[in-house]
Formats: C-alpha cells, sequence, structure tokens
C-alpha cells in the first residue's frame, strides 16, 4: 500500500511549518519527529497519561489522540513556547521550580500545558479545582502535593501581574 | 507508527460525508473527537481503512431549541460545549451532573456527543442519560434520514443501530416536564476513570408531591445502558418516600447482571447500582421545583 500523504501547513508556537505527512501520523510524533520539538512527551500513547498534552487554539488536548494531518490551518502550542521572551520562565515553570513540582520531569511538559491553560480560564482557582484541572495528567514522582502547591502560587503570582 | 495505515478524506460537507460513507461502507469510519477511535487505533484493535473526519463540518455543531421546546444537540458538539452552555445546562440538568465524571479537561475539548453515543460503551455516561431522557437519534444517509428512540439504539457492547451507510448527526431531547427533578451518580476507581456502576434518574410530581413519572437509566452493568424505568414505574402514584425508593432500588438491584470486571465483582457492582438508585432518586425528589 502506498503512503497516504497529505500536504500540511500549520503554526507550532507562532512559527508556520509545512510538510507532507502520512495520515497515520500522530500529532505527538509529529512535533517530535519531524519538527524536532521533543519537549513534547510521549507516555501512553492512547489518552491516559497526559505527558503529551499541547493546546490546540489555546485549549489543552492528548496530541496522542489527534493525527498530523488534522492541524492543518491549526494553531498548536507546546512547551517549547511557554519562557518564549527571553528565556525567563513563565510563572507556571517558575512556580514548579520553587515548588520543588517535579522530580523524574517526565510528565511535566503536559502539566505546564495544561495548567497554563487552566489559569488563564481560572485565575483564582480553589485547592479541589486546581486538583481537578490535574486529574488528566500522571505524574508518579511527587504525590502531586507540590505541584498543587505550585499551581496555587502561579495563580497568585499571575493575578499580580495582571493589569 | 502506532496506527496500521489508512485512506484519510477530510470530509468538506455533510452530504460528501455521507457520499463517501455510502461508497465505503463498512471499510470507512467517521473520525469525531477520536477520544476513542483514535486509542483503539493506536492499539490496532482497530484498523478501519478509511477515515472520514467529519470535524470541518461546522453545521452538525451546536445546540439548538425546536419551537415545540425540544432541545436538538449536534452530534459534533464537545463536551466543552455543552459544558460552558448554561441554558442547556439547565433544560438538561443531568448533563451537569455527569460531564464532570467524563474522562478530563484534555478529552473533553475534543470528545463530542455523538461520537460518544456512536461507540455505545457501555460504561460510558452519555447512553444511559440518553436512555434516562428518551432521547431520539437522528440518523442521516446519502438515501434519507430516519429517527430511532435511544432505548433502540444500543443494541450491544459499541454496538447501534446504526447502518454502514448512515451517520447519526442530531440528538433530540424532549423539552424538561415541570415539577420534575433529575439526578446523575456514579462511582468510579478514580476522578474520570469508567464507571464501576452510574445511575441517572428523573421524577416528576403532581401538586400533591404524588409521582407521576419516574426514569431510571444505569451505566456500567450491563451490556448496553439498562434502562430500568420499570422499576422507577413503582414510584408512580405515590410519594418518594425512604420505602417507596427502597422498593425501586431492591428491584434493580434484582434485574440487573453485571458482569464484574478487574476492578469489580458482580456483586459488589450490583450493592453500587442499589445504593447510587436510593441516593439518585433521593436527590431527583429533592430537587423538583428547585429548577436545579
Amino acid at each position: 500500500m502506498e503512503p497516504d500523504l497529505h500536504d500540511i501547513e500549520l503554526s507550532v508556537n507562532g512559527t508556520t511549518y509545512r510538510r507532507s505527512v502520512e495520515s497515520r501520523m500522530l500529532l505527538s510524533d509529529f512535533l517530535r519527529h519531524e519538527l524536532h520539538l521533543a519537549g513534547t512527551h510521549v507516555g501512553c500513547e492512547h489518552g491516559v497519561c497526559g505527558a503529551c498534552t499541547v493546546l490546540l487554539d489555546g485549549h489543552p488536548i492528548r496530541s496522542c489522540l489527534m493525527l498530523a494531518v488534522q492541524t492543518n490551518a491549526q494553531e498548536i502550542s507546546t512547551v517549547e513556547g511557554l519562557s518564549a521572551d527571553g528565556g525567563k520562565l513563565h510563572p507556571v515553570q517558575q512556580a514548579m521550580h520553587d515548588h520543588h513540582g517535579l522530580q523524574c520531569g517526565y510528565c511535566t511538559p503536559g502539566i505546564l500545558m495544561t495548567m497554563t491553560a487552566f489559569l488563564r480560564e481560572n485565575t483564582a482557582p480553589s485547592e479541589d479545582e486546581v486538583r481537578e484541572a490535574l486529574s488528566g495528567n500522571l505524574c508518579r514522582c511527587t504525590g502531586y502535593q507540590n505541584i498543587v502547591d505550585a499551581m496555587l502560587a502561579a495563580a497568585e503570582t499571575m493575578r499580580a501581574s495582571m493589569p | 507508527m502506532k496506527p496500521a495505515p489508512f485512506k484519510y478524506i477530510a470530509a468538506s460537507s455533510l452530504d460528501h460525508a455521507l457520499a463517501l460513507k455510502a461508497e465505503y461502507g463498512d471499510d470507512a469510519r467517521f473520525l469525531a473527537g477520536g477520544q476513542s477511535l483514535v486509542p483503539a487505533m493506536n492499539f490496532r484493535l482497530s484498523q478501519p481503512p478509511v477515515l472520514i473526519d467529519v470535524n470541518p463540518l461546522d453545521e452538525c455543531a451546536g445546540i439548538t431549541r425546536s419551537e415545540g421546546g425540544e432541545i436538538h444537540v449536534g452530534a459534533l458538539t464537545r463536551y466543552r460545549e455543552l459544558e460552558r452552555a448554561g441554558d442547556f445546562l439547565r433544560l438538561c440538568p443531568l448533563f451537569a451532573d455527569a460531564l464532570p465524571h467524563i474522562a478530563h479537561p484534555q478529552i473533553r475539548n475534543r470528545g463530542t456527543i455523538g461520537g460518544n453515543l456512536a461507540h455505545a460503551d457501555p460504561a460510558s455516561e452519555l447512553p444511559a442519560i440518553a436512555v434516562a431522557m428518551e432521547a431520539r437519534m437522528r440518523l442521516r444517509s446519502s438515501a434519507g434520514q430516519r429517527e430511532i428512540a435511544a432505548s433502540e439504539f444500543f443494541i450491544g457492547p459499541l454496538t447501534t443501530d446504526i447502518a454502514a451507510n448512515e451517520m447519526l448527526v442530531d440528538i433530540v431531547f424532549p423539552s424538561p416536564k415541570p415539577r420534575s427533578g433529575t439526578c446523575f451518580l456514579e462511582i468510579a476507581r478514580r476522578r474520570g476513570d469508567f464507571a464501576l456502576a452510574g445511575v441517572a434518574a428523573a421524577v416528576t410530581l403532581d401538586e400533591e408531591q404524588r409521582c407521576t413519572d419516574a426514569r431510571l437509566a444505569l451505566c456500567g452493568v450491563g451490556e448496553t445502558p439498562v434502562d430500568a424505568s420499570h422499576a422507577a414505574s413503582l414510584l408512580i402514584g405515590r410519594r418518594c418516600t425512604r420505602d417507596a425508593i427502597d422498593a425501586v432500588a431492591s428491584e434493580v438491584g434484582n434485574t440487573i447482571a453485571p458482569s464484574g470486571n478487574v476492578h469489580a465483582s458482580p456483586d459488589y457492582q450490583r450493592h453500587i447500582a442499589v445504593v447510587l438508585t436510593k441516593r439518585a432518586l433521593d436527590m431527583a425528589h429533592t430537587r423538583v421545583g428547585h429548577g436545579a
């Protein structure tokens, strides 16, 4: 069977990419292998662990459950785009650092993408709301407590810097 | 690459999608949110030769209300939109109870109501809610359209009445009855996991607080959503007292035949179903007249 190839053009972190992709290529593999944006991690590859979470038009999605061909003319954001301005960490990244919110770090990119979108929508979340928002991201190291602490602190920092 | 090779076609219109389905039949699967189909393809449990991507069909998404008051939900409406549609949630409060139980935010940002119902997972919440609410499924093909009641739509695990050339395009929910209350409850091992058992309950009362209508449907305890409205009908003509509700719950326990799974024995599932039935009916009854 001839590979089923499609030309796509999409924006990732504000950069436009044009590629020819086989229809069965997952978005997660496309980001890592074709665009060499390996910050998006691949864990379970069936939508359970959340490590591969990216933003599609601003909303968190599992990139292992989307085909690259489906992202034609769409906008994707990955962890590489979080600290764009001169290498300064995003408040959520800084809070994860300050509160020891990661150990092995494998789940971290997915958690950062999930939570930056969440904190944009809910600027003053309760601890319960943070835990609910985190429920789709597995972390086997931290026991989550430090991640929750980091998110509550990040929310505070982000509120303080709001106009 | 994880999935087996397939031919991908993005549908440019509903007519285009239906023409493709008529052409490819069972060889083609519709790709909606992909939150159940793509995992199955990643495991190669599902290897459709053709994928028809219906995501471009904006005409199949959205919530409208007909003049008669019925609520029409387009099959491509995502959970995310349902969660944020205040008017819809007030008209169909079972959804307000159930949506937070459906997987996680990332999944709800992509998954669609039509994809969920067409997938027909017996542990899933929405098929049971569609049965409890007496929803109707509107199916289209290039040859025409038809409607089928939710109670006849689900015919087995992951199996529906949808024919090889048809697509689920619209789900129609009846207008809510006055003096009604509803409740959906479920128990899962972890937030967002598949339900060990779940119960959707709806009761309608008259001015004397006597029950005039009662609906009950369960998920996770059978090969399809289980319509237990015959058990709920024990309430009709009576007040929703503790004894009356206990009688319904015990009838539910006698009639369901859960198969058990790695997380729960059949007896435990039955126990949960009985307890949840009591709680859901009690809460539905409490909510009558509160608009909740």
